[in-house]
């Protein structure tokens, strides 16, 4: 029984099926947010509001033709991007949404989750970038190297902001963070300042305008995914999903107190929080043009990391003052 | 580590095909170089053998986004060479449309450079807003792109009351859109941060290298054949030559949204002082022998061509001179010390037209990448052995 449990767990909730009807629902969400701050439709004809758009696509990629480049190295070329939807997969299930249950640590809830799950966020981006290296082409090249030199830049400030809630929480594990922040929720104004830089920095994870430079058409043509088709590419798209909503999940679960209230409204409250923060997330998308790549790394050194540490020593100062 | 980079033929930041070589260290450009001749169409040559009114339907189709630009440069020369005066009120109309078409070329490029650093919500709102004067030229001519208004000795279609009416309450429309979006274009951030400083002409090398148009005028050079060389209507109307000084794409972009905003001026000047009277003259279906040269500022600069007649009803030679083609020398200083990141943008500041900017083409041997020159029969002939004989080996390799 155990054994059925664990699968269902891995496979249907919260495992690959949920994760993948929800990050193509946070997809659809994204795309028609950032369409009507266009002034455009967005997804309207496949499903009720173009709901669908998101699987039809995945699907249409999956069918297309799955060209490897002939100078690439084959194995890893074809075996990355499932690698990469594993890593966010994975990450997926630490959320404290499903594991609410505080008393009992648990594989997927226990003292330390929120190092694992950052740690599991950064892999992506190794992923890609050897996902680029691999493929040989220029343009994934450039893209590669981009990805790199932006890692460099947002992954610091998003580690000191996220920690810090922590800190002050007194806890490394995610569920016990959340429950700190539901009995106290007036300090969740303490971390208003880490809440931003971690969504500017989640944004750039993403590669999200403006950040979106290591697959900028207009300058590198596809950039990290150039030589990525059919199957791989449609592999890589839902991995970009899975990892929005998982991130924002983080984020929802760090800076804006958890999911209490049970299997039920613990959900809806996933629901609506992700949302909030993906809604953020669309509106920077939308605001702003694409920067460049010294740009960026002044910036999350000059102004993110500054304010992130600024972040961290209001929290341990509070905590000296409290207790 | 040194690298050449290929930016076209085909480029996602290219809508027409153009090859940029690119020699980058990292991510700065040492080097570039740009190919013509991908998009060559004979144009030149077709034109000698077509009548007068035959060549202002082919002059038209040169560009898509200039098109009436092209045109109202040749009927200009035309009308020189057969000493024709057309009426006030159709020369009204024509240059009415030229600055409607200046307006949508304007639009359409602060979209292009919008998307081009990235910030599409910018170029999805100036498309938006185009629609307006694309709506408009519809209007008055029945077509979107190519308006087809003029012909030897006027134009074809008059204006009644409620077109005026409509023309005046769209430009009314754009005008509070694109003050807004000169706001965004000179104060939103990351769109700042992307443009200014990038791209830098000074004014010495903008004059050297005979830069033309928003390029020349974001480098201080107060060029415009429509304030010096004053054609047709153009000294009757109070305007601005709008220029910039500080040399970069902010330049460009802050002197093309005020070079919109005088074009709203002078269309309503136009339409408000719209005189009585033909529209058309008769023309004669023969040119006098004579040569001349016709000058028009069109959106992306000055446009220049060169009509030779022979007496019969078909010019002698006609040569163009687009603006883009001009702007090439300048653009290829502007790439160099530059990021790959500022590719698409300081190409794109020239708002280049390829396809009006292609007289030539170059035969290059892919394998060698060897230059050389060939008869056109020589060139069936090569071709027919090749497919006869040949069975084409793989895929030709870039001479890189």
């Amino acid at each position: 029984m155990a054994v059925l449990r664990t699968f269902l767990y891995l496979l249907v909730y919260p495992g690959i099926v949920f994760l993948f009807a929800y990050s193509t629902f946070c997809e659809w969400f994204d795309r028609k947010l950032y369409a009507r701050f266009q002034n455009r439709m967005g997804p309207t004809h496949t499903g009720r509001f173009g709901l669908l758009q998101p699987i039809a696509d995945f699907f249409k990629l999956m069918a297309k033709e799955d060209i490897v480049p002939e100078a690439a190295d084959k194995r890893l070329f074809s075996v990355l991007p499932a690698i990469g939807l594993a890593v966010v997969s994975t990450a997926g299930l630490l959320l404290p949404v499903w594991n609410f249950d505080l008393a009992v640590p648990s594989w997927t809830s226990f003292p330390g989750d929120i190092v694992v799950m950052l740690y599991l966020l950064s892999l992506p981006t190794l992923v890609i970038f050897l996902a680029a290296w691999s493929s040989t082409n220029l343009f994934s090249t450039i893209g590669g190297a981009r990805v790199l030199t932006m890692l460099f830049g947002y992954e610091v400030p998003l580690f000191l902001a996220v920690l810090s809630p922590a800190i002050l929480a007194g806890s490394w594990r995610l569920a016990e963070i959340a429950a700190f922040y539901q009995a106290r929720p007036l300090l969740l104004l303490v971390n208003v300042l880490g809440f931003l830089v971690a969504l500017v920095a989640v944004q750039a994870k993403l590669e999200r305008t403006p950040f979106d430079i290591p697959d900028a058409e207009t300058e590198i043509v596809g950039g990290t995914f150039t030589e990525f088709s059919g199957k791989k590419l449609a592999l890589f798209r839902l991995t970009f999903d899975v990892e929005l909503v998982v991130a924002s999940g983080l984020l929802a679960a760090v800076f804006l107190g958890g999911f209490p209230g049970g299997a039920v409204l613990g959900f809806l409250q996933f629901v609506v929080k992700t949302l909030f923060v993906i809604f953020l997330l669309s509106l920077m998308r939308a605001l702003t043009g694409r920067i460049r790549i010294d740009q960026v790394i002044s910036f999350a050194w000059k102004v993110l990391t500054p304010l992130a540490v600024l972040q961290l020593l209001a929290t341990i100062l509070l905590k000296g003052f409290v207790s | 580590m040194s690298f050449k980079i290929p930016i076209g033929p085909q480029h996602p930041a290219l809508k027409e095909p153009i090859s940029l070589r690119m020699t980058v260290e990292g991510e700065v450009i040492t080097d570039a170089d740009i190919r013509l001749g991908y998009n060559h169409r004979g144009i030149e040559k077709l034109a000698e053998e077509k009548t007068w009114i035959q060549n202002i339907y082919l002059t038209e189709r040169i560009c898509g986004i200039c098109s009436h630009s092209h045109a109202t440069c040749f009927v200009q020369g035309v009308e020189k060479l057969m000493e024709l005066v057309p009426p006030r009120r159709g020369l009204y109309i024509r240059y009415l449309v030229s600055e409607l078409e200046r307006v949508h070329s304007h639009l359409l490029w602060l979209g292009v450079a919008g998307h081009e650093a990235g910030f599409d919500s910018f170029f999805m709102y100036t498309w938006r807003d185009r629609e307006i004067v694309m709506d408009l030229l519809e209007i008055i001519s029945g077509n979107r792109v190519h308006y087809a208004i003029n012909t030897v000795g006027g134009v074809r279609r008059d204006l009644d009351e409620g077109q005026k009416a409509k023309i005046l309450e769209g430009v009314a429309t754009l005008k509070k859109r694109s003050e807004y979006y000169f706001g965004i274009g000179a104060n939103e951030p990351s769109f700042v941060a992307r443009i200014a400083g990038v791209g830098m002409l000074s004014k010495e090398d903008a004059i050297a290298l005979c830069a033309v148009g928003p390029v020349a005028r974001a480098s201080g050079v107060a060029r415009d054949v429509r304030k010096e060389d004053p054609y047709a209507v153009y000294d009757e109307l109070d305007f601005e030559l709008c220029t910039a000084d500080s040399c970069d794409v902010l330049g460009r972009v802050v002197v093309r949204i005020k070079e919109l905003l005088e074009s709203y001026k002078m269309i309503e000047q136009m339409v408000k002082g719209l005189p009585e009277g033909d529209i058309v003259v008769k023309a004669p279906r023969k040119a006098k022998p004579g040569e001349t040269v016709s000058r028009y500022e069109a959106p992306r600069g000055g446009n220049i061509h060169y009509i030779k007649a022979n007496g019969t009803d078909k010019p002698e030679r006609l040569k163009v001179r687009a603006p883009t083609l001009a702007n090439y020398p300048a653009t290829v200083l502007m790439l160099k010390k530059g990021f790959i990141a500022d590719i698409p943008l300081i190409f794109a500041a020239i708002d280049p037209c390829i396809c009006c900017a292609e007289r030539a083409v170059t035969l290059v041997t892919a394998r060698s990448g060897e230059e050389s020159v060939v008869r056109m029969s020589d060139l069936r002939r090569m071709a027919l052995a090749r497919s006869k004989n040949a069975p084409v080996k793989g895929n030709a390799v870039w001479p890189f």
